[in-house]
């Protein structure tokens, strides 16, 4: 991805996921994430992730922000009055953020400069990411698989009307 | 610039096809439903007194008229998402094609061309993400709209577009396991192999479930009868387009029908061999009793590409007669035929698939 290209889509996710934040309209905020993720896509993209890029589609843009939009319509949502919430909650917002690109920046200048060049064959593909999937990252694959297990059991137990 | 060119060549042509299909669509659901329920059906436009069974109607006329209609916005809608839903329904849908396979290779000045206009690695799993994008034309058209009809339709559609995702992404994974690929030329090429020296082996005979499955929750996708509780007619108007006139309702229909032809498209990709033609191999037709005839490249790629366009005219044919033949589910019936009828099925479809090939193919090597 060329240098001009990254900036102008930097600039363009920026803007939208302060949009997200800021908008009074849910539904506009909701359609702003919807953006966001999809010019996250585009940045997998850049990276040669193929998959991740349309994993990441799928399943956020695809299903999760449809399921908020769902909820907001049917809980009939208004406009918000004031885009901002009371100032001691944005006064402690700001000086997390500023404390989380501190410490964002600290670690990059410490980490090892990234390995640009080699990359093996196929890397980012199906076949390469399914691969370091089952073997290397085995055992944090499954947990993860029984994390979801018990969310979906939990969900289907709080649904359920006691008998 | 040649890579170039011929990207844009090959794209320019799946559009095409794929309008021309869809044209034919609008065509038949017009004068097939007329067949079936013993009226005649569009008639009327004629151009110099020619009606051509009522092509005119609907390839000429009926476009134009849309087109020329006021586009009325009614005061209290969102003017910006009501602008942009007709969009985001119809976009999604034509940019899936970039992936379908149209013809094998062809050979051109020592050129080998791939008939499919973007080679992804991730085929399939880009046109179930660009499929899962549309679900948004839906909601936001419903609730732009500032109608409490629309608002209800846009609700629906997102709830039963999501449910039936589900069911279609398993009948495909069970696809991807028998092919061990995801690009859909491949799985097309994969195809071309004959059982017992004479039949086809195109996918249907190795995944007759997952069709089944696959083509429900696909009609189920476009919004059409019997599954279409967004629009339903009788009760909420017109759905989630009900305020839309003019040119942004022409897309919206417009996106529906593309939908059937993208369900066509991959039916045809997953399970009816694609472009394959029987006997037919890159360098002629081998018939199974030994006779041989030997073809120039592009012949063998038109009728690659003929037979491609054939089998979508079938399959665009087969769900415009579904739509006419049976009557609109009720919602609680919708929603139980895709939780617990559909993804059931296709999920005992995936385990079954997974063993058949892991015994089939012997202790791990």
């Amino acid at each position: 991805m060329s240098p001009l290209l990254f900036l102008l889509l930097a600039a363009l996710t920026v803007a939208s996921a302060l949009t997200v934040v800021v908008h009074t309209n849910p539904v506009h905020s909701a359609c702003a994430l919807v953006l966001t993720l999809c010019l996250l896509a585009v940045f997998f993209l850049g990276l040669d992730a193929q998959l991740v890029a349309l994993l990441q589609v799928i399943v956020y843009a695809g299903a999760i922000v449809v399921l908020f939009l769902f909820v907001i319509m049917l809980l009939n949502l208004r406009v918000e009055a004031r885009a901002m919430a009371g100032t001691l909650l944005v006064g402690t917002a700001a000086a997390g953020g500023v404390a989380l690109a501190v410490l964002i920046v600290t670690a990059l200048r410490r980490a090892a400069p990234p390995a640009t060049a080699n990359l093996p064959a196929g890397f980012g593909e199906t076949a390469a990411l399914g691969r370091q999937l089952f073997t290397v990252y085995l055992l944090p694959f499954e947990l993860t698989s029984l994390l979801l297990l018990v969310a979906i059991v939990g969900a289907v137990a709080l649904a359920k009307k006691p008998t | 610039m040649a890579d170039v060119a011929i990207t844009a060549a090959k794209s320019l042509f799946i559009v095409l096809l794929v309008v021309q299909v869809m044209g034919l669509g609008v065509f038949f659901e017009r004068k097939v439903s007329a067949l079936i329920q013993d009226r005649i059906g569009a008639n009327r436009a004629a151009i110099l007194g020619f009606a051509g069974l009522g092509l005119v109607n609907t390839l000429v006329a009926d476009p134009i008229k849309f087109l020329l209609k006021e586009d009325v916005v009614l005061a209290g809608t969102d003017h910006v998402l009501h602008f942009l839903a007709p969009v985001l329904s119809l976009v999604p849908v034509l940019v899936t094609f970039a992936v379908v396979p149209f013809g094998d290779v062809l050979q051109v000045g020592g050129r080998t061309i791939n008939l499919q206009a973007a080679e992804l690695n991730v085929g399939i799993l880009y046109v179930l993400a660009m499929v899962s994008l549309g679900v948004y034309g839906v909601v936001l058209g419903g609730w732009a709209s500032n109608n409490r009809w629309s608002l209800l339709g846009g609700i629906r559609g997102s709830a039963q577009m999501i449910s039936y995702e589900i069911a279609m992404g398993l009948a495909v994974v069970s696809v991807v396991l028998t092919y061990n690929t995801l690009d859909l030329q491949v799985m097309a090429r994969a195809q071309g192999h004959l059982i017992g020296g004479w039949l086809p082996g195109w996918g249907i005979l190795y995944q007759p479930v997952a069709f089944l499955v696959f083509m429900t929750a696909g009609v189920a996708e476009s919004k059409r009868i019997p599954f279409d509780l967004p629009e339903g007619e009788s009760e909420l108007v017109s759905g989630y387009f009900t305020e839309y006139s003019g040119a942004k309702h022409l897309m919206f229909m417009m996106s529906d029908f593309v939908e059937v032809v993208l369900v066509a498209a991959l039916v045809t990709t997953l399970f009816f061999g694609g472009w394959q033609v029987p006997y037919l191999l890159r360098d002629g037709f081998h018939l199974p009793w030994g006779a041989a005839l030997a073809l120039p490249s592009w012949a063998v790629a038109l009728l690659q590409v003929t037979s491609f366009a054939l089998k979508l005219v079938f399959f665009t044919w087969l769900q415009i007669v579904v739509r006419w033949t049976l009557p609109r589910f009720r919602y609680d019936q919708l929603m139980r035929l895709g939780w617990q009828g559909l993804l059931p099925v296709a999920l005992a479809n995936v385990v079954v698939s997974a063993l058949v090939i892991v015994l089939a193919a012997g202790p791990a090597a």
